[in-house]
């Protein structure tokens, strides 16, 4: 009998929910259910941050917990099934002293309207639990899906650089007040954790609407060509929203988040084997390992709550025009791995794609892994991202490259483009116009004209059709430039390095 | 009793003492409740705002049935099921609330929905059916020039010849420019909640600025009196002007909903529809015609400004008003003609944002000093040091207020010095020269900006003091708390007043029933105001505490001194509270009120002139950026900032208001784009693509300092200033130096328009307009 009630723990105590609705988010139950108004509601969408709380998990090794920071706005009540949450009101339980994380922000005035700080202080206490030192881009990254209208963030960073001050007795104690790095481990509570392991699949249902967490990818595969219509719920960054926003009834859903062989990350020597359901957070350092020009597009990725919920494989399924990992995946050659029922099969990215939100799945297929090439040391690979704001912003035009020069000459030139089409997709002329052509300005200028043939984009609220094929232009010119060594930085860059 | 004050203690201050917010521990630890975080009532109903669909349309027909029938549905209200008046505008009675067989702007009320849930009734309020026929809609403010379609008559204001000197000047600058408007995106949106009390009263919490005005539109739309109206506001997670006059729309259809039901209604509105629902700072088209002589010296200028109001007048006269004051900024104007189009668009009705109309004026001077430096080939700073306003010549404004309190050289001399500006500008200059793709750029800019409500009768401020016999006061004032510190502010106040310290205070709700006919917290008025009243009313239970241990004592009163949570009577000392105590059993009012109006203004607003301002805040900063001629994406480097506060109340409080006004200004000026379709459709309605600052966005070098020993000299509460406004308009420079970075080729002057997103400083580059 598969098990209908969710638990999870809270303050120490294991919470069972019965009979809720699967798609009840984290913080409705929060503040509706519990009544527990410290996290609050900004945007209801992953984009403020005052939502933030931190989910902890038996790490891998099972010797310690694993804590990330989420938004609890557009996550799932069932997704937090098995893992404790941790809000605002955990770090100081009434009469207790601050937490060192809410006493620098205190002390720093880190707060003045004060709404957005619950989640300002989660997200500082995930880096805090995580980080001995943080630097300012540490810290600037950490707080990257954190707005504040108020303070204008200094006091806040100061905040994060005054919390690792000690703080007296109770932090010797209490697992919450130590550092990243104390040697206590939390036993207590990873047992806890342990006992809500589970051995059969999460079901549940609520007025006939059914939330499936299957545990390995065969009952995944059963389950879903049973309920071809049903929806995959991976990190729910995207799904989330249709339920928030647009009010949508989501009758069946299947999540992949508890599917063993769905969260496996490996490195052989010709791939990098990104399972559907790995987080953001856990791809992108292995991709960036292995493809260092990636890592300014995966810094700008979002932000640590979106990441540490969505997937790479989300990402991709998902299909959006203006996703930001497929363009360098494009590039680099990766392929995904499908499979309806008992059959798999392994189909280029570049091909997925059909027309705006339609793809290469049939009824019951599902993505299973992205196989991601190693990187060819012969190959420059590099990726821009162009938006209004650098963190946490939609592109409005977002590029990749990987380009293999035979001395002076092209040998292999791909360009892969979001923001510019219905799809993500390969600039083919672009790429011909550069085959075998001297990697010189000449050639560049040519390429660009050729961009010309490849995109007719729009006008949104993003950027204007005409500025959006100049900016695809000249950024292109400025993977160039980069290339001969012409410019080091860019403005994010530049007086920042280390 | 062994303990007393000795001779020699002296009085305690919490003024000027940073101390942190008074609800800071609350923010932190998630315990500070916000309107909707409070006990909802048995039988609360929750609210969904059904909104039109089309710009500009006669409704034909509303098919409520399927909404009727959705679950959890209890009741829906349209303008037909208000009592009272449909209106919730102030100042001009145009404002519906639910729109009555017009709409004038996607986004419009048309009505609400009450669900037993707030998912029911947004899921319910979705499956209307409006019938529209449309009609014209103007979306821009140049076509509502073109077609005379105002909210208000235009004004105009002259000052000497304009035509003449710009005739006889030997250099002349034109231009247009647009300048976007912005979003307050407060964390914490719209929401009010209204609970039915016995006979007929309605208590209401709402989330805003002036709980006195919600209380008019509450009585007014229900047609009760205000008696019958309480409402309550403790603090608000951010306004920005934003709560000033439309919280009022909210809070009306939460009563009009209680009214109609007899159960309490909440209103909270979804970030979607509170950006979509509720007005803006104004976007301007902006043109001018300055002239000027060979040392950049300006004769004379033909300002022409035209706003979008939106679909309403709302508080658009008097932001407007204030463009035209500020256009001036920090520069004597000898010859000036400024005319202001206040356009009705079929777009929202625009409201207050920080800085109120004064952020647009001053964009317009700044940009002709840019544009007069660069036709001269001199450094835009020395054209501003020779047009600021003279200390005894040249100190009248247009308004033919005299500027007596001018600081600004002293300003900028120290923070030119403090920021190494002149060589940091000639190294720029040399990077520049060797790199092609990234440029740097540097301005800096002034800000003078007038303190008051420039309608003089909203210049008044009540209090409530009540001290209890254990020694603890109870704090009340018709101030607001936002996030901006008032609430701090004003208890250090009082008990510098009592000499008792803040603990011994506890800071009450804004609440109508205790302070009357308040004025919004707006115009960064808040502690000028509130200080005083507050001040006043401690003073009157002090005197009267005094005159009872002067008796007791025998002693002259005189010799009665209040000192460190003591008072002295002569040799005798008591602690305050025991004196407290000793009173009440004297039957002693312990209670007072406190009433403040602002001296010496007075203005006139037909020949707009007079003394509008009570006194002005300067303060001046400069920023360094950097910027990628190939993306047009830019950064700042750099910031150096000094802020005059007068002698501050609360120095951390202040340094917070300067810190995120500059930060908030930048984001108007860059990141944060407003975007509507053909359809009259706000395409940025939710933080996924309306940007506002991040905290990589801060300057990695960000130096902010407040002016040191400069008492106001006029008689302010402690001689310190309003801080709320005035250091949004320092991020002006940062708009300049992203200009100078992309200037510095020596090519055409750089039509760059607000915001500096990367497309706007890439059209500016390749010097294309729209294509």
């Amino acid at each position: 009998m598969p098990g209908s009630s969710i638990r999870f723990v809270l303050d120490g105590e294991v919470i069972e929910v019965d009979d809720v609705d699967p798609t009840r988010t984290v913080l409705q139950f929060l503040r509706e259910d519990l009544r527990r108004k410290g996290t609050k509601e900004g945007c209801a969408e992953g984009d403020c941050g005052a939502c933030t709380v931190v989910v902890a998990e038996v790490n891998r090794d099972g010797d310690d917990l694993s804590l990330r920071a989420i938004n609890s706005c557009i996550q799932f009540l069932p997704t937090i099934d098995g893992k404790e949450l941790i809000t605002v009101e955990s770090l100081a339980p009434a009469g207790s002293k601050l937490h060192p994380v809410q006493r620098a922000m205190v002390e720093k005035h880190g707060s003045q309207c004060g709404f957005c700080t619950p989640g300002f202080v989660m997200s500082l206490f995930a880096l805090y639990k995580t980080n001995a030192s943080p630097s300012r881009q540490e810290v600037d990254d950490a707080l990257a899906g954190n707005l504040c209208r108020c303070t204008g963030y200094r006091p806040i960073i100061a905040a994060a650089q005054a919390m690792y001050e000690p703080c007296g007795d109770e932090q010797r104690s209490d697992w919450l007040k130590q550092p990243f790095g104390a040697p206590q481990k939390p036993r207590d509570r990873i047992a806890k954790l342990r006992s809500l392991a589970r051995t059969e699949a999460l079901d549940v249902e609520h007025a006939g609407r059914h939330f499936f967490a299957p545990l390995d990818v065969d009952s995944f595969a059963a389950t879903y060509s049973r309920n071809p219509d049903a929806t995959i719920l991976a990190g729910g960054t995207d799904v989330g929203l249709w339920v928030t926003k647009q009010h949508r009834e989501l009758e069946t859903v299947i999540y992949t988040g508890r599917v063993a062989e769905l969260g496996e990350l490996s490195v052989s020597s010709t791939h990098i084997e990104v399972g559907a359901a790995v987080t953001l957070s856990d791809a992108m350092p292995v991709i960036v390992d292995h493809y260092p020009g990636l890592d300014e597009l995966f810094r700008r990725f979002a932000s640590p709550p979106i990441r540490n919920a969505g997937t790479l494989g989300g990402n991709i399924a998902n299909g959006s025009p203006i996703g930001d990992t497929m363009p360098a995946l494009m590039v680099i050659g990766a392929a995904l791995l499908l499979r309806l029922g008992d059959t798999t099969r392994e189909l280029p990215l570049e091909d997925f794609y059909h027309d705006y939100q339609v793809n290469d799945l049939a009824p019951g297929e599902f993505l299973v892994r992205v196989r991601i090439p190693v990187a060819d040391p012969q190959a420059i690979v590099g990726s821009q991202k162009w938006s209004k704001r650098f963190d946490q912003d939609i592109s409005a035009v977002c590029t990749a490259y990987r380009l293999v020069l035979d001395g002076e000459t092209v040998s292999s030139f791909r360009m892969a483009c979001g923001g510019l089409a219905a799809v993500i997709k390969r600039a083919a002329h672009c790429e011909a116009a550069l085959d075998g052509q001297p990697w010189n300005e000449k050639s560049i200028e040519q390429a660009c004209r050729a961009l010309q043939e490849d995109f007719t984009p729009i006008s949104d609220m993003r950027a204007s059709a005409d500025i959006r094929l100049r900016a695809v232009q000249n950024l292109l010119r400025r993977f160039f430039h980069e290339t001969k060594g012409n410019v080091d930085s860019t403005v994010y860059t530049y007086g920042r390095q280390r | 009793m062994d303990a007393s004050v000795n001779k020699g203690t002296k009085p305690v201050r919490s003024v000027g003492k940073a101390l942190p917010h008074d609800s800071a521990h609350l923010h932190v630890t998630g315990t500070a409740s916000y309107t909707d975080d409070l006990p909802e009532p048995r039988g609360l109903l929750h609210l969904a705002v059904g909104m039109s669909r089309k710009p500009h349309a006669k409704v034909v027909g509303i098919d409520l049935t399927r909404v009727l029938d959705s679950p959890g549905v209890v009741d829906v209200c349209l303008a037909s099921d208000i009592p009272g008046q449909n209106n919730y505008g102030a100042i001009v009675a145009d404002d519906p609330v639910f729109a009555d067989g017009l709409v004038q702007y996607v986004g419009q009320p048309v009505f609400v929905v009450a669900a037993t849930s707030v998912d029911d009734a947004r899921k319910a309020v979705r499956k209307v059916t409006i019938e529209y026929e449309e009609l014209e809609a103007i979306l821009d403010p140049l076509t509502a020039v073109e077609k005379r379609s105002f909210v208000l008559p235009s004004e105009t204001l002259v000052r000497g010849d304009p035509e003449t000197a710009l005739e006889n000047s030997p250099h002349r600058v034109q231009r247009r420019v647009w300048l976007g408007g912005q979003d307050q995106f407060y964390l914490e949106g719209h929401i009010a909640m209204a609970i039915p009390q016995e006979d007929g009263a309605l208590l209401v919490y709402s989330s805003t600025q002036h709980p006195d005005e919600v209380q008019s539109m509450v009585a007014h739309a229900t047609a009760r009196p205000a008696k019958d109206i309480v409402v309550i506001c403790r603090r608000m997670g951010g306004a920005f002007g934003g709560k000033e006059s439309q919280a009022a729309l909210i809070a009306v259809i939460a009563a009009i909903a209680a009214g109609k039901t007899g159960q309490p209604c909440k209103l909270r509105l979804d970030r979607d529809d509170d950006m979509i629902m509720t007005g803006k700072r104004h976007d301007f088209v902006i043109d001018y015609d300055a002239g000027f002589d060979d040392t950049g010296r300006i004769l004379g200028i033909n300002f022409e400004f035209a706003s979008r109001c939106g679909m309403s007048a709302d508080l658009s006269g008097p932001v407007n008003d204030r463009t035209m004051f500020h256009c001036d900024n920090a520069y004597y104007l000898e010859n000036v003609r400024i005319v202001s189009h206040r356009c009705k668009t079929n777009t929202v009705s625009n409201t207050a944002f920080r800085g109120f109309g004064g952020p647009q004026g001053m964009f317009a001077i700044e940009y002709i000093i840019e544009d007069i430096a660069e036709a001269l080939g001199k450094d835009p700073f020395d054209i501003r040091r020779r047009n600021f306003y003279g200390k005894n010549e040249r100190n009248v404004t247009q308004y033919q207020q005299t500027v007596d309190d001018n600081i600004i050289d002293e300003i900028f001399d120290k923070l030119a010095a403090d920021s190494d500006y002149e060589k940091r500008r000639a190294e720029i200059r040399k990077f520049n020269a060797g790199n092609k793709i990234l440029r740097r750029g540097i301005s800096m800019t002034p800000v003078k900006f007038g303190i008051s409500f420039t309608n003089t009768l909203l210049n008044q401020a009540g209090a409530l003091v009540h001290v209890y016999k254990d020694g603890t006061v109870q704090l009340n004032h018709g101030g607001t708390e936002m996030g901006q510190g008032l609430y701090i502010k004003v208890a250090q106040v009082v008990a510098d007043e009592f000499q008792i310290g803040v603990d011994r205070i506890r800071i009450m709700a804004a609440d109508t029933s205790k302070v009357p006919n308040a004025s919004a917290t707006a115009a960064s008025s808040g502690s000028d105001m509130n200080g005083k009243a507050a001040q006043i009313a401690a003073a009157k239970i002090r005197a009267r505490m005094t005159e009872y241990a002067a008796r007791h004592f025998a002693v002259s009163e005189a010799e009665v001194e209040f000192v460190a949570g003591w008072v002295r009577a002569g040799e005798n000392s008591l602690e305050f509270a025991e004196l407290v105590r000793l009173a009440w059993a004297d039957r002693v009012s312990l209670s007072a009120t406190g009433f403040y109006k602002t001296p010496k203004i007075n203005y006139d607003r037909k020949t707009f002139s007079g003394r509008p301002f009570f006194y002005f805040a300067y303060g001046a900063a400069v920023t360094e950026v950097i910027v990628d001629r190939l993306t047009g994406e830019h950064r700042l480097l750099r910031v150096d900032i000094l802020h005059d506060c007068g002698d501050s109340l609360n120095p951390a409080v202040d340094l917070g208001q300067v810190e995120g006004g500059y930060v908030q200004g930048v984001g108007w000026l860059t990141t944060e784009e407003l975007w509507w379709n053909d359809a009259g459709e706000l395409g940025t309605h939710s933080p996924s693509t309306y940007k506002i600052p991040t905290c990589s966005d801060l300057a990695p070098d960000f130096r902010v300092e407040l002016m040191q020993r400069a008492a106001n000299r006029e008689d302010t509460i402690y001689r310190s200033k309003a801080v709320g406004e005035p250091p949004l308009m320092l991020s002006l420079s940062a708009f300049h130096a992203i200009r100078d970075a992309i200037v510095a080729d020596g090519g055409p002057s750089p039509d760059l328009h607000a915001p500096a997103t990367p497309e706007a400083v890439l059209r500016a580059i390749s010097g294309s307009t729209d294509e």
